[in-house]
């Protein structure tokens, strides 16, 4: 997504980034970054709290009009509601990324993936 | 407590995984900069999207090849209602979150009000989703211009990305 906002705007058109993977948006280099501070999957609020969903995206409209800059990071002023235990959880042996099913089918797309590059299709 | 490193974090736990070879995640030093043309209560946003959403019942999908992590670029009418939105990505942290409230990755309803409000002037006719790949110069190559041609077409002024 940050190589495609890249791409934007090189070619004209202002972007914001709203993401909670911060340092990987940062790592790839964006104009703007509205960061919030949750779990993946939630960057834009958290689910059905819909007055923090506005709030966060009138925090993205202020970037758009205020930021003056490349690589203007804009933090968002919540925390996740059921504390920050997951910050330390995520991607480890407790909270497999995928398993069951899900790694399954990650599987299968990779496998996928190297039979579409040995047939020089990717 | 700060936020999660997870370009460290990802190669850590994949090594533990037994895979050597780490990601190398995009890294650039120039960073272009557009400034907004015109107010936002007169410009058009557009919704660019890798959360995989899909509208209920139809196939979205421009690419056979794309649950390959090829890439790909797909529209989704603005005008779909948040009920006909669902999304069956993986990549989130399921112990953590849900993905079933769209408006949490892809704020279409929150846009729409927007437009109420009018603290925008409008949406895109299309929203835009990105596959992600594994290869970066795919995305550079060919995903990128594309969804570029699509918010031309439809007058974007502004992009709301969100990576998911």
């Amino acid at each position: 997504m940050s190589l495609v906002s890249r791409y934007l705007e090189e070619n004209g058109i202002p972007t914001v980034v709203i993401a909670a993977a911060r340092d990987i948006v940062e790592h790839c280099g964006v104009a703007r970054m509205l960061h919030v501070d949750f779990p993946l999957g939630s960057p834009c609020g958290e689910p059905y709290d819909v007055e923090q969903q506005r709030a966060i995206l009138e925090i993205g409209f202020n970037l758009l009009e205020e930021a003056s800059g490349p690589r203007t990071t804009e933090i968002a002023p919540f925390v996740w509601g059921q504390g920050s235990e997951w910050k330390d959880l995520v991607f480890t042996e407790a909270r497999p990324w995928k398993s069951g099913e899900d790694e399954q089918d990650w599987l299968r797309k990779k496998a996928l993936y190297k039979t579409l590059k040995a047939k020089g299709k990717v | 407590m700060t936020y999660v490193r997870y370009i460290d974090k990802t190669r850590e736990y994949y090594r533990s995984q037994g895979y050597e070879k780490p990601y190398q995640w995009a890294h650039f030093d120039e960073v272009a900069f557009q400034p907004l043309h015109k107010p936002l209560a007169e410009s058009r946003v557009a919704l660019v999207s890798t959360g995989e959403v899909e509208v209920k019942g139809t196939n979205l999908s421009e690419d056979e090849n794309q649950m390959g992590n090829v890439g790909g670029v797909y529209s989704i009418p603005s005008s779909t209602s948040e009920a006909e939105l669902f999304s069956a990505s993986h990549s989130y942290d399921k112990h953590a979150t849900t993905l079933k409230d769209v408006n949490s990755f892809f704020p279409t309803t929150r846009l729409h009000e927007a437009v109420g409000n009018r603290r925008i002037a409008g949406l895109t006719e299309r929203f835009i989703g990105v596959y992600n790949a594994y290869s970066q110069r795919r995305t550079l190559e060919r995903d990128a211009p594309e969804v570029l041609k699509r918010l031309r077409e439809d007058g974007a002024d502004v992009a709301v990305m969100v990576p998911v």
